[in-house]
C-alpha cells in the first residue's frame, strides 16, 4: 500500500465515526431475518441427539432396533457411523483441532467424557417422533469415576480420562499417561531474586468456575446430502469457512463438496466456531435421502457446547516502596473439557500485560476433566487472568498507599515495553486508557453510604488478524453491493461498508452488504478474535481502492484524457487540467456501461499489524450485609478502540463485554454435583445478568490509532470482558473489607468471608 | 543478525540460553541453523515442513501466517509463541 492510501490520522472523516442505522436492522427488528431454526425445506425431517447421562463412562452397547421400528424414524447413526480419524491436526484459524478429537466431541466413539456428549442420533418425521425414538436407543455404560477439578485431574493417582494422553511441554512428552495436556513457562530476569528485593509481596490464589457463553441463539443445523454427493449446510456459525473445514474433516470429504451458509446468528462469543450438531445432520441426511434439521435445546447448549475454562491460579507479586513492580509470578491451571486444548496460553500472554515488569515467571497448565471441551469466550482466559493479577495490584496499591490507578499508570506497558510471554509492544494505549480513567469523574466522585466501595481494574487482550476476502461491483444507480465473508455478529455488516465507503466518498447507505457463503466468496476466518472490523474492513478497504482505481480509468476513457490526469476527492472525479471536468462516483457509475462495463474491486488480506487492546473498569457496588448480594450502583468502561468506526456498535460492545464481566463475577457458574451432572443446565439457574441488575453502563471510548490499519482500528469485542471480575472483587473488598478469592462471587461467598472474618474463602 | 527467543522449556537444549543470535533469511533456514547447533531443537519446534500444531512463529512481534518461509530481517526478533486467536 502506498503512504498516500493510509488515513490513519484524517481527523475529518466523512462515514467513519458516524452512526448511520445498520443494514441488517430492519430484518432484525421485523423478525424477518432468516436464523438456521427458520430454515425450511422440502421434505425436512427434524433430528434428535441422543446424549450421554454420564459424565464418565465407556460405551458397551448401543441398541437402536427399537428406535429404527419407529414408525417415523427415517435413519439413526452412532459412532460406528462415524469415520475413525486418525490423530490429525486441522488448522481451523481459531487455532489447531485434533480431528480424533473432534469426531469423538461430535459423536462418542467407545467412551463419554462428560455428561451430555452424544452417543446417537435420529431422524424423523417428526421432532416428536425423534424424541420418542430417541427414546427407545438403549445405551449400556461402565460409569467410571469422573474427575471435575483441575488440581485433583494433575494428582498422578487420578482417574485418567485418556489413556493415550502425554503431557507437552512444547514438544518434549511425557513418558506416562496424563490428564495434563500441556505445561509451558515464560521466564525472564531473575524473579527469586527480584522477590527477595521487593519491599513488598503480596502472594494469592483464586479459583475460577466454568461459565458458559450464554449466546440467547442455540446451536443448530440443517443439511442436505445431495444424490451427488454435494453436501450443503445452513448453520448458526461464526465462521462458515472453519465449519466447512471441520465438516469435511470429520466426515472425510473434500471441502470442495461441502457449501455452508450461514444464517443470522444470535450470539457465538466464541462459543460458535467449533461444529456440534453440522456432522451429525449430514450423516443423517446421506442416510435417509433427506434433509435434516437439528436444534439444541438450552440445556444441550450448556451440557454439551464449549464453556471457557474455570481455572485455578496463583499470582505473587512485589513491588518497591517507591512504586514499582518488580517481579511476578504466576502459576495458571485451566481446564481444556473432555478432550485437549486450553486456554492457559491467552491467560498467560495477558496475566501481566498491562504492566512493564522486570522479572516474570509464568507457568501454565491445560488440563482434561469430565466437563465439556472448552471454547473460546471472548478474550478467553484473560478474565481468569485479570481476576488474579489485577486484585493483587490492586492489594499491593494499598499496602504501598497508592492510589490504585496511579499505581498501574507508574508500571504502564508502552510502546518497546517487553510483554512477559516474550513479544515487544508496537504503539498500544495502555497509559492513555489508565489517564483517561483518572480523569473520569466518576474516578474521585464521592461514594457515600456503608457497605459501598469502588474497584478499578485494568484488562489486556492481544486481538487476532487472520485471513479475509470481500469482493464488490458497483451498481448502476451508484449503490455497491459488498460481498464479505465475516457473520455478522455484532453489526460488522455495517462497520465493513462504512470503510468501504469512506474511500468511495459515498454514504454508508449507498452500501449493500451482504454475508455470502463459502461458495461465494474467498477464505474468511471466523468472526472471533476481535478481527472483523479490523481485518474485513481492512479487505473492503482494499477493494475500495481497487474499484477507485477502476473508476478512475473509466473517467479518463468518458473524457478521453490520460489517468493521469484524473483526480478524486469527496466522491467527485475531476480532471486534474482542466477544471471544468467533474463526475461524481453515482454519476459515473450509470455510465460504466459505456465505458467498458461493470467494475468489480476485490480485497483478500491476511493482515499483520494487529493492535492489542486495553481497558479499564469503574464499578461501584453496594453489598447488602445480611443477604450478601452485591448490587452494582455505577459502571464506566474506558476502552482504546484504535479509531471506533461505528461509535455505536464500539459501545454496544464494551456494555455487553462488561455486563457477561459481571454475570461471571457475581452469579455465573457450571454446579455440578458429585458425579459429575450439571445441576443448573438452564436460564433458570444458570443465572446471567439482565437490564434489572446493571446500571447504565458508560462508555469511554480512547482512541490510539493501530498503525496496522489503515484507519487505525484495533478490535473491541474482546477485551471489556477482561477486567470487570477483577474490579468487582475489588469494589467488593472497600465495601465489606474481604478480599474474595473465588468466582463466582455469590451471596453466600460473600456471607462466608464475612463469617470468617477475613474475607478469604479458601486461604 | 536475526534474535531468537528460546522458550524456556527447550532452554536445557541450548546449556540455558534464552536468546541466541542466529544466521537466517527465513524462519526455517533460522531453526535449521539452530538445529545445527542445538540438535533436539527442530523436533521441538517443527512438525514435518511447518510450525508444530499449537505454536505460531512471531517475527517483530507480529505473528506470521507463513510459519517456516516467514522472512526474517537482520535485525529481526524471532518468538515462537502459541497459536491462538479468540471468541
Amino acid at each position: 500500500m502506498a503512504e498516500s492510501e493510509v488515513y490513519l490520522g484524517i481527523k475529518d472523516y466523512k462515514v467513519i465515526g458516524t452512526r448511520p442505522v445498520r443494514h441488517d436492522g430492519v430484518d432484525k427488528v421485523t423478525g424477518r431475518a432468516i436464523y438456521g431454526a427458520d430454515v425450511r425445506l422440502p421434505g425436512l425431517l427434524q433430528g434428535h441427539v441422543v446424549r450421554s447421562p454420564h459424565a464418565h463412562a465407556r460405551i458397551k452397547k448401543i441398541d437402536t432396533r427399537k428406535a429404527l421400528a419407529h414408525p417415523g424414524v427415517k435413519a439413526v447413526i452412532t459412532g460406528k457411523d462415524f469415520r475413525t480419524a486418525e490423530d490429525h491436526t486441522a488448522e481451523l484459524g481459531e487455532g489447531a483441532v485434533n480431528i480424533r478429537h473432534l469426531v469423538g466431541n461430535v459423536m462418542a466413539q467407545d467412551k463419554v467424557y462428560y455428561q451430555g456428549q452424544p452417543v446417537a442420533a435420529v431422524a424423523a418425521t417428526s421432532v416428536h417422533a425423534a424424541r420418542e425414538a430417541a427414546d427407545l436407543i438403549t445405551v449400556t455404560y461402565r460409569v467410571l469415576q469422573p474427575v471435575m477439578d483441575v488440581r485433583e485431574a494433575m494428582d498422578p493417582g487420578a482417574p485418567l480420562l485418556h489413556d493415550d494422553l502425554f503431557t507437552d511441554s512444547l514438544g518434549e512428552t511425557s513418558k506416562k499417561p496424563s490428564n495434563v495436556v500441556s505445561y509451558f513457562q515464560h521466564k525472564s530476569g531473575n524473579v527469586e531474586q527480584a522477590f527477595k528485593d521487593a519491599d513488598v509481596v503480596v502472594e494469592r490464589d483464586y479459583e475460577t468456575a466454568t461459565v458458559h457463553q450464554g449466546y440467547i441463539e442455540p446451536q443448530n443445523a440443517t443439511a442436505m446430502w445431495n444424490e451427488d454427493g454435494r453436501l450443503t449446510v445452513w448453520c448458526s456459525t461464526q465462521g462458515a469457512f472453519p465449519a466447512r473445514e471441520q465438516t469435511a474433516q470429520v466426515l472425510g470429504i473434500p471441502v470442495s463438496r461441502v457449501r455452508v451458509i450461514p444464517t443470522e446468528i444470535g450470539g457465538g462469543f466464541g462459543g460458535k466456531i467449533r461444529v456440534y450438531l453440522e456432522p451429525v445432520a449430514a450423516l443423517l441426511s446421506q442416510k435417509s435421502g433427506h434433509p435434516v434439521k437439528l436444534v439444541m435445546d438450552r440445556a444441550d447448549v450448556l451440557r454439551s457446547t464449549g464453556p471457557t475454562p474455570g481455572s485455578y491460579i496463583r499470582v505473587k507479586m512485589g513491588a518497591t516502596k517507591a512504586g514499582k513492580i518488580t517481579a511476578a509470578h504466576a502459576y495458571m491451571v485451566y481446564e481444556a473439557g473432555g478432550y485437549p486444548g486450553g486456554w492457559a496460553w491467552a491467560g498467560a500472554g495477558c496475566i501481566f500485560a498491562p504492566y512493564s515488569i522486570p522479572n516474570t515467571l509464568i507457568d501454565g497448565y491445560d488440563v482434561v476433566v469430565n466437563k465439556p471441551q472448552t471454547s473460546a469466550y471472548r478474550a478467553p482466559g484473560a478474565s481468569n487472568a485479570a481476576f488474579a493479577s489485577e486484585t493483587v495490584v490492586d492489594e499491593l496499591a494499598e499496602k504501598l498507599g497508592l492510589d490504585p490507578m496511579a499505581f498501574r499508570l507508574k508500571n504502564a506497558s508502552r510502546e518497546g515495553t517487553r510483554r512477559a510471554d516474550g513479544p515487544v509492544y508496537p504503539r498500544i494505549g495502555c497509559e492513555e486508557v489508565m489517564k483517561a480513567t483518572m480523569a473520569h469523574p466518576h474516578y474521585k466522585a464521592p461514594l457515600k453510604g456503608a457497605n459501598r466501595g469502588r474497584g478499578v481494574a485494568m484488562g489486556f487482550w492481544f486481538n487476532a488478524g487472520l485471513t479475509s476476502s470481500v469482493t464488490a461491483t458497483v451498481n448502476p444507480d451508484g449503490a455497491v453491493t459488498l460481498v464479505e465473508g465475516s457473520t455478522d455478529i455484532g453489526g460488522t455488516r455495517t462497520s465493513i461498508a462504512m470503510q468501504l465507503a469512506e474511500v468511495l466518498g459515498i454514504g454508508a447507505e449507498d452500501v449493500k452488504p451482504m454475508v455470502a457463503d463459502t461458495d461465494s466468496i474467498g477464505h474468511t476466518d471466523v468472526t472471533g478474535g476481535s478481527r472483523t472490523t479490523f481485518a474485513t474492513g481492512y479487505a473492503a478497504y482494499l477493494a475500495a481502492v481497487d474499484i477507485r482505481t477502476q473508476m478512475a480509468s473509466r473517467a479518463a476513457r468518458l473524457w478521453e484524457i490520460s489517468e493521469d490526469d484524473i483526480a478524486f476527492e469527496d466522491g467527485t472525479f475531476r480532471s486534474k487540467s482542466d477544471s471544468a471536468r467533474s463526475i461524481s462516483f453515482k454519476e459515473l457509475a450509470s455510465k460504466l456501461d459505456d465505458t467498458g462495463g461493470v467494475v468489480t474491486g476485490r480485497g483478500t488480506i491476511s493482515p499483520p499489524g494487529v493492535g492489542g487492546a486495553f481497558a479499564s473498569l469503574i464499578v461501584d457496588v453496594e453489598v447488602d450485609p445480611d443477604t450478601g448480594k452485591t448490587d452494582v450502583l455505577r459502571c464506566t468502561i474506558v476502552q482504546d478502540a484504535g479509531k471506533a468506526i461505528h461509535p455505536s456498535y464500539v459501545e454496544g460492545q464494551m456494555q455487553g463485554g462488561v455486563a457477561q464481566g459481571i454475570g461471571w463475577a457475581l452469579n455465573e457458574e457450571y454446579f455440578y454435583n458429585d458425579k459429575g451432572e450439571l445441576a443448573n443446565a438452564s436460564f433458570l439457574d444458570y443465572r446471567v445478568p439482565t437490564c434489572l441488575d446493571m446500571p447504565m453502563i458508560e462508555t469511554i471510548i480512547v482512541e490510539v490509532p493501530n498503525p496496522g490499519h489503515p484507519f487505525g482500528v484495533r478490535g473491541v469485542g474482546e477485551v471489556p470482558i477482561v477486567p470487570p471480575p477483577a474490579a468487582m472483587a475489588n469494589a467488593i473488598y472497600r465495601a465489606t473489607g474481604s478480599r474474595l478469592n473465588i468466582l463466582p462471587m455469590t451471596p453466600g461467598l460473600i456471607l462466608a468471608s464475612l463469617a470468617n472474618g477475613n474475607g478469604r474463602s479458601h486461604a | 543478525m536475526p534474535i531468537v527467543w528460546i522458550p524456556s522449556l527447550m532452554q536445557s537444549l541450548t546449556g540455558g540460553k534464552g536468546t541466541i543470535e542466529v544466521e537466517g533469511n527465513t524462519v526455517r533456514q533460522i531453526v535449521d541453523n539452530l538445529e545445527a547447533t542445538f540438535p533436539g531443537i527442530k523436533d521441538r519446534l517443527v512438525d514435518g515442513d511447518r510450525i508444530r500444531p499449537g505454536l505460531a512463529v512471531a517475527v517483530d512481534a507480529e505473528v506470521s501466517e507463513e510459519g517456516l518461509r516467514q522472512k526474517v530481517a537482520a535485525e529481526s526478533e524471532v518468538h515462537f509463541v502459541a497459536a491462538v486467536s479468540g471468541g
